[in-house]
């Protein structure tokens, strides 16, 4: 597991606090209009869409809340949308087993990571128990 | 009263037998959870036997509104109403399914006018 810092390259797009249920709906349709202005097909636009949500709601419910941080740049040879996930939560104890499917630390199903992670072209996940979460996403142009 | 637009209620329809719900808005969860416990006290109120959800404007399901969405057809079918779901947009299908969402139990059905035929079917076929 390896800590995630953005490339100097990138432009950053935007950054958006989660802190109630109604900034979930907000940031991810700030989230779709990136990406339908990145011209990404509807199904494209919903993959993200729905992988941000799931991100967005794991946040709020188990971080109370964190930062968005939406970025565009180059990642190997791809125009790639970033959007990373920063919180400062109780972190994950085990991040390969919050990564498998079927998974659920008891509310609800889980941490719909394993589903996020299949919307998007790229994840990555870096978590410090006490010390918070970040996850990254990334769908190429 | 300060009334946000994002906590107005999903308004929901009686027509002979069947309430019709069309959902117009990207819900946030709470709103998500309140139309569920609306629409069940709806079928207790009218006695309604099915419930047709539209979700056609829906650009989105995630696994919480798609886990709000099977428990409604769960609850409403003890209740002895069946639901279904219509105008399910294709891609919403497409992500639901490689989200790894199952919703068992749940009927769906291309439109409204498909939704109210199967309704009609299995309300005949229950009186049989």
């Amino acid at each position: 597991m390896q800590e995630i810092i953005s490339d100097k390259s990138w432009t950053k797009l935007g950054v958006y606090p989660i802190v109630n249920e109604h900034d979930i709906v907000k940031v991810r349709s700030i989230v779709r209009q990136c990406a339908k202005e990145f011209n990404m097909g509807i199904v494209e636009q919903t993959r993200i869409t729905t992988a941000v949500s799931e991100l967005f709601r794991n946040m709020y419910n188990y971080a109370g809340g964190g930062d968005v941080v939406i970025e565009n740049g180059m990642v190997d040879g791809h125009n790639a949308l970033i959007i990373t996930c920063i919180d400062k939560g109780p972190g994950i104890e085990n991040v390969e087993l919050a990564m498998s499917d079927g998974y659920t630390s008891g509310i609800g199903m889980g941490y719909g990571l394993p589903g996020a992670k299949r919307l998007v072209d790229n994840f990555e996940i870096y978590s410090k128990p006490k010390n918070g979460t970040t996850v990254r996403v990334m769908k190429w142009k | 009263m300060n009334l946000d637009i994002n906590d107005k209620k999903i308004p929901i329809i009686k027509i002979r037998d069947f309430l019709i719900v069309s959902i117009q808005v990207d819900m946030h969860d709470k709103l998500a959870v309140q139309l569920q416990s609306q629409i069940l006290h709806e079928i207790e109120r009218t006695g309604a036997k099915g419930v047709l959800i539209d979700i056609s404007v829906l650009e989105m399901v995630d696994s919480f509104i798609g886990r709000m969405l099977s428990g409604m057809a769960s609850m409403a079918a003890i209740m002895d109403a069946a639901v279904v779901i219509v105008g399910m947009q294709p891609a919403v299908a497409i992500t639901l399914v490689e989200l790894g969402l199952e919703m068992p139990r749940v009927d769906t059905a291309l439109n409204m006018e498909k939704g109210m035929e199967m309704l009609e079917k299995k309300l005949k076929e229950k009186e049989g």
